[in-house]
């Protein structure tokens, strides 16, 4: 099953990113293989709509389901449409979240943060 | 002649120079381009009897012959729209209505809907403006381009924009002959001040300051603008009489005929400054 995690670098011993739209990088993982792809968050630094887009890349790249911290209203909306369901990972490297996972010890996120709860200090801007 | 007022900073004191010059003038239009919160009506007082309502286009897909290709999505710079199963899901508050998705569309599945984002109100003869935005809302353009429909050619215009130096506050200076950017004597006045000039400098319009609330701290202020060679039109001191009477709605220009005579004498040095 393909999942993917919001992540501060590009590796699975980075950290989790809390952030979901405006997460630094993706880590797509097939969780039976352990294969894993990291994909940079061009959506990042985009004024509006980061949730949407970074909502999209998950439907194209038919993954399954998705580990972050927050999920603001918009990224909810497009997730929700495509039945791709959101766990709760901890601020702790993508690889344990991942274990986590797989044990089913991960929550499931129902609840939306407010909309630009990602932005931050500089607009998400680094 | 057209004049905008701007500063970078809110509290700065646009509203009291731009509704204080207003009020000395015999007849002006006053515009108050700060559709967020306008606050101009409570010191000018105007009637207002019409209201317009402002409308965008936003995209409605016509799901019988969409087929879920996904153009639209990959079109949209502002990612308004998300393709999800081959069903497109549109997000208009943060649509920019470009309508470049209707242009994408192959299957003309996409057409547009019109959807209110604020009003205009104004008063009998139109020389009292101002924009209202709808709570939520982000984009405050489309009103103030309505509102700049209204200008009138015959009389002094006088924009109160809002505060920053965004999208809303370059849209509001456009065309204008003439900028005074409002100040005050503090490190985050100062900051804002250093962005405003730098704006107004790349838009090429005529430009001059006027320092709020000054103090013995104005030197900042002073010793930029001498080297950058500004003009300083006035000065308002900082005053508790001024900001008293500023909180029950009463402009400096109200209370006194030296003030009025002060802004008469500011608008004169707008005419030769424009002109130059």
């Amino acid at each position: 099953m393909k999942i993917c995690i919001s992540s501060k670098g590009n590796s699975l011993d980075s950290m989790l990113d809390s952030r979901f739209g405006r997460a630094d990088y993706f880590i797509i993982v097939d969780t039976d293989t352990m294969e894993f792809e990291s994909i940079e968050n061009t959506a990042a630094t985009s004024g509006g709509g980061a949730g949407i887009t970074s909502g999209q890349m998950m439907v194209d790249r038919d993954i399954k389901a998705v580990i972050t911290g927050n999920v603001g209203p918009n990224a909810m909306s497009v997730l929700k449409a495509a039945d791709i369901d959101i766990y709760r990972g901890m601020a702790i490297s993508v690889k344990e979240n991942i274990e986590s996972f797989k044990r089913g010890l991960l929550e499931k996120i129902e609840a939306t943060v407010p909309a630009h709860s990602g932005l931050g200090i500089n607009g998400g801007q680094k | 002649m057209r004049i905008a007022v701007l500063s970078g900073k809110g509290g700065t004191g646009k509203t009291t120079v731009s509704a204080s010059l207003a009020a000395s003038l015999e007849s002006c239009q006053y515009i108050d381009c700060d559709v967020e919160e306008p606050n101009g009506y409570i010191f000018l007082k105007p009637e207002l009897y019409q209201n317009i309502s402002v409308k965008v286009l936003v995209p409605e897909i016509d799901v019988m012959k969409c087929n879920g290709c996904g153009k639209c999505s990959k079109v949209c710079q502002f990612n308004a729209i998300a393709v999800v199963k081959r069903k497109v899901l549109v997000f208009p508050e943060i649509c920019h209505h470009c309508g470049a998705c209707t242009i994408a569309c192959p299957n003309d599945a996409i057409h547009e809907i019109e959807r209110e984002i604020g009003i205009v109100e104004m008063n009998g003869d139109e020389t009292f403006l101002h924009g209202k935005l709808n709570i939520g809302e982000p984009i405050s353009i489309p009103i103030i381009q309505e509102l700049k429909r209204h200008i009138k050619k015959d009389m002094p215009v006088i924009l109160d924009c809002s505060p920053g130096a965004s999208c809303t506050v370059v849209c509001s200076i456009e065309g204008c002959d003439y900028c005074i950017l409002v100040t005050e004597p503090t490190p985050f006045g100062f900051h804002d001040l250093k962005i405003a000039v730098q704006l107004v400098r790349k838009m090429e319009i005529p430009f001059g300051v006027v320092v709020n609330k000054a103090s013995d701290a104005s030197k900042i202020i002073h010793e930029f603008c001498k080297n950058e060679n500004i003009e300083i039109l006035m000065e308002i001191p900082f005053s508790r009489e001024i900001a008293s009477a500023y909180s029950q709605g009463i402009l400096p220009t109200h209370s006194s005929m030296e003030w009025k005579e002060k802004f008469r004498e500011l608008y004169k040095k707008l005419e030769r400054g424009a002109a130059k």
